[in-house]
C-alpha cells in the first residue's frame, strides 16, 4: 500500500507504528547552581508510552502543566529526554548524532500555539518558507520559489503573501502559514502543539479543516495536542489523557470520550461545555493540578479524585488495558484482576464494588 | 476519523462566519508588495530624513578626511613661528595653535585618524565582542557561557585606563596599536549586551521553530540571532564612538597613543585645553566637529535601528 505525496513521490506504508515512544521521563533540574540549594527536580513527564500509526492522529489531552506540551518536544528531540526511547520510522531518534537528527527533521515538523510569533520578524514569507529546503538541500532558487507558491495555494493564500511579513498576517493566516511551513519538506509527522487554542471559534474551524485536508491529501500523522476535547474529538483517532506527567488514559476517541474509563477523563468530559449541559449544574474537578516536583504518593490523581478508595494513596495503579484501551486506575485494576483469575483478589478489603468504597 | 465537515469545534455558527473569515484572508493580495532593494536608499531618505542628514554629515566628514591632502589650505605638520594663537581669520579660517599650525588643516587631516581610529575600533572590538557574546547567550548558564563570561569579567574588572596603559605600553605607540588597545577596550561591552539579548532570543518561539526545521547552531545564531539583535548594538556602537574617540585622545595625551606630531581630534583637543582662556579655537574647532560626528553617528544608529525594523514599516 502506498500513500502519494505532494511532489508524487510514493511513501511506502507498513504495518509498523510511525511513532514508538516507549517510558519517557523528563525531569527539569531546578535550583542546583553554585552554592544553592539542590531542589527535587520538576517531573514534567514521568513514564509515558505511546505509538502514533501512519496516517492516524492522536489527540494529547490534559490540564496545563501535565506535560503535554514537553511530551510533544520529546518525541520531536527539541528538548533531550532523561530516558526512555522514542522511535520514528524504526530510528532510535534519541540516540541520533546532530546531522542525523537534522536529517531526520525534514520528516518531522511543529505547529506553534502563537502563529505570529513562530517566524522571525525579519524573515518575508518567503523566506520563512523557503528555510526548511534550504537546511535540507532541496531544489534550486527556482523551484524553491515554486514550491513556495505551490504550499501557499494550499492553504489558500495569494502568492502576494510571500512578500510580506509575519507581524503583517492574522492568527487565523499566520497559523497557514505555519502550516505551510510545516508540510515544506512533506513529513511524515506533525506534532500540533495547541494549534488552534489561540485563534477564534470560526478561524479554527478552517484550521482544523485545513489539518485535516492536508491529511487525507498526504498520509501524514498528526499529533494533537490541545485542552480543548470538542476540538481533539472532531481531529483524534485516538485520545491519550495525561495526568501530571503520566498516562491516566489511553483509546479510541468515541469510546474514550463517551465512556470514560479513569475518573480524570470522566472529570474533563462533564466539562465539556455543550447546548445540551448548559443550566444542568456540573461538578467542577476541585482544587488545583498538584506541585509537579513532589507529586501525590500512589494514584497521582487520588488528592481530587471523587473515587478514591483505599489502595489509591499508597499504590500507583499501573497502566493495564481494557476493552479498546488502556487506564491506569485502581477502579479498573481491581475488575482486570476479577476478570485473570476468575476469583477475588486477595488484597481486596472491599470484596464488594469498589465505588461503594470510596463513597464510604 | 469523522468524515463530516464543521462550522465549529464548539457549537454550530452563523454559515457566514467562515466565508467571511475567508475574505479577510484573500485582502492580503491586494496590498502592494514592498520595494526592490535597488530602491531601498530612496526608501531611507523618505522615511528617516533626520538619519539622512547624519548619513550626509558622516559621508561630508569621510571625503574631507580623503580628500585632505587636497583641501587643506597648509601643511598640518608645518610651524609658522609668526603666526602663533592667531585667532580665526581670513588666511587661517580656524586659527593657529600654539606652534603656529593651521587648526583648520590640521583637523582635516585629524579626520583621518580619528575616523579610522572610531570606525576600525568598532569593527573588530564588536566583531569580537558581538560574536562571543551571541555563543554566551544562545548557550546560556552553560560551561560556555560562564567560561566566556569569566574572561569578560576579568577585562573589564581592570579599569579601562591601565588596561589602556598596559596594552599600549606592551605594543608601543602607533596607531594600528591604538586600534587594538581600543578594541579590547570595547569587547566586554559588546559582549554583554550581545549576550543579554541573545539569552532573550534563545527563549522565542522561532528560535524553537528553527530548530524544529532543522537549522544548524551557526544558522540559527547568523539567520535568527543577530539580526534580531542589531537594534540595541546600533545604539551601542554610536555610544561607543564617542567612548573611542576621546579614550584615544587620553592616550595621545599619556603619549601612547596616535604618535605626535600625526594630527587627531582627540589630540587636538587635549592639547588646546591647555590654551582654552587664551586661544579657546585651539580645542573648539575640533572639539566641535568631534561633537557633530558622535551626535551624527547616534542619529544614524537610531535611524537604522528602525529603519532595518520590518514592524516600523506600513
Amino acid at each position: 500500500m502506498t500513500a502519494p505525496t505532494l511532489n508524487g513521490v510514493e511513501r511506502e506504508v507498513t504495518n509498523r507504528p510511525l511513532v514508538e515512544a516507549t517510558d519517557l521521563v523528563k525531569h527539569f533540574e531546578v535550583g542546583g547552581g553554585f552554592l544553592s540549594a539542590k531542589r527535587p527536580p520538576v517531573r514534567a513527564v514521568d513514564g509515558v508510552s505511546f505509538t502514533i500509526n501512519r496516517g492516524e492522529t492522536l489527540g494529547l489531552v490534559g490540564e496545563s502543566g501535565s506535560g503535554k506540551s514537553t511530551l510533544g518536544r520529546l518525541v520531536l528531540r527539541l528538548i533531550e529526554a532523561t530516558s526512555g526511547s522514542v522511535t520514528f520510522d524504526g530510528q532510535d531518534v534519541l540516540a541520533l548524532k546532530n546531522k542525523e537528527l537534522i536529517a531526520l527533521r525534514s520528516r518531522m515538523q511543529l505547529i506553534f500555539q502563537d502563529p505570529v510569533s513562530s517566524f522571525n520578524p525579519r524573515m518575508t514569507i518567503e523566506q520563512v518558507l523557503t528555510e526548511p529546503m534550504l537546511v535540507h538541500g532541496v531544489g534550486d532558487a527556482a523551484s524553491r520559489k515554486a514550491r513556495c507558491r505551490e504550499l501557499l495555494d494550499l492553504v489558500s493564500l495569494p502568492s502576494t503573501a510571500l512578500a510580506r511579513y509575519p507581524h503583517q498576517f492574522s492568527g487565523g493566516q499566520a497559523q497557514r502559514i505555519g502550516i505551510a511551513r510545516a508540510l515544506t519538506t512533506n513529513p511524515d509527522l506533525i506534532v500540533c502543539d495547541e494549534a488552534v487554542s489561540a485563534l477564534d471559534v470560526s478561524v479554527q474551524a478552517q484550521v482544523l479543516n485545513l489539518l485535516k485536508d492536508v491529511q487525507k491529501e498526504l498520509g501524514l500523522s498528526y499529533l494533537f495536542i490541545a485542552h480543548d476535547l470538542n476540538v481533539v474529538r472532531y481531529m483524534s483517532d485516538r485520545i491519550c489523557v495525561m495526568y501530571l506527567g503520566r498516562l491516566a488514559e489511553e483509546g479510541p476517541s468515541d469510546i474514550l470520550l463517551n465512556e470514560p474509563l479513569h475518573p480524570y477523563t470522566e472529570a474533563l468530559v462533564d466539562a465539556i461545555p455543550s447546548s445540551d449541559t448548559i443550566g444542568r449544574a456540573r461538578e467542577p474537578l476541585a482544587g488545583e493540578i498538584p506541585n509537579p516536583s513532589a507529586p501525590p504518593s500512589g494514584c497521582r490523581f487520588h488528592t481530587r479524585c471523587p473515587k478514591r478508595f483505599e489502595p489509591c494513596d499508597h499504590l500507583e495503579p499501573e497502566l493495564i488495558t481494557v476493552g479498546a484501551g488502556n487506564v491506569s486506575c485502581h477502579l479498573h485494576t481491581e475488575q482486570a484482576a476479577l476478570h485473570r483469575h476468575q476469583d477475588p483478589p486477595e488484597h481486596s478489603l472491599h470484596g464488594e464494588d469498589p465505588q461503594e468504597g470510596a463513597t464510604a | 476519523m469523522t468524515d463530516q465537515r464543521i462550522d465549529s469545534p464548539t457549537g454550530p455558527v452563523p454559515a457566514g462566519a467562515t466565508a467571511a473569515a475567508v475574505a479577510t484572508a484573500q485582502t492580503v493580495g491586494g496590498v502592494a508588495p514592498p520595494l526592490p532593494p535597488k530602491r531601498r536608499l530612496g526608501r531611507f531618505i523618505k522615511e528617516q530624513p533626520i538619519g539622512m542628514v547624519a548619513l550626509s554629515l558622516i559621508a561630508l566628514f569621510v571625503i574631507v578626511a580623503a580628500l585632505a591632502p587636497w583641501l587643506a589650505p597648509y601643511d598640518p605638520l608645518a610651524q609658522d613661528r609668526t603666526a602663533i594663537q592667531q585667532a580665526p581669520s581670513a588666511a587661517h579660517l580656524f586659527g593657529t595653535d600654539d606652534l603656529g599650525r593651521d587648526v583648520l588643516s590640521r583637523t582635516m587631516y585629524g579626520a583621518r585618524t580619528s575616523l579610522s581610529i572610531g570606525v576600525c575600533t568598532l569593527i573588530i572590538g564588536g566583531l569580537i565582542g558581538v560574536l562571543f557574546g551571541i555563543v554566551s547567550g544562545y548557550f546560556g548558564g552553560s560551561w560556555v557561557d560562564s567560561t566566556i563570561q569569566r574572561f569578560m569579567d576579568a577585562l573589564m574588572a581592570v579599569p579601562a585606563i591601565v588596561l589602556l596603559l598596559f596594552i599600549a605600553a606592551l605594543l608601543g605607540p602607533s596607531i594600528r596599536n591604538t586600534i587594538i588597545a581600543l578594541s579590547i577596550l570595547l569587547v566586554p561591552s559588546f559582549n554583554r549586551v550581545a549576550r543579554g539579548e541573545m539569552l532573550r532570543i534563545r527563549a522565542e518561539t522561532y528560535v524553537e521553530a528553527a530548530r524544529a526545521v532543522g537549522c544548524s547552531t551557526p544558522r540559527i545564531l547568523m539567520r535568527y540571532g543577530l539580526p534580531n539583535l542589531m537594534a540595541p548594538l546600533f545604539v551601542l556602537a554610536s555610544l561607543n564612538f564617542a567612548i573611542v574617540l576621546i579614550a584615544e585622545s587620553s592616550l595621545s595625551f599619556l603619549g601612547i597613543g596616535t604618535p605626535p606630531p600625526t594630527p587627531s581630534w582627540g589630540r587636538m583637543l587635549s592639547e588646546g585645553s591647555q590654551f582654552l582662556e587664551i586661544a579657546p579655537w585651539i580645542a573648539f574647532y575640533p572639539g566641535l566637529v568631534l561633537s557633530i560626528s558622535v551626535l551624527a553617528f547616534n542619529l544614524l544608529g537610531d535611524a537604522l535601528r528602525d529603519f532595518l525594523d520590518p514592524k516600523q514599516r506600513r
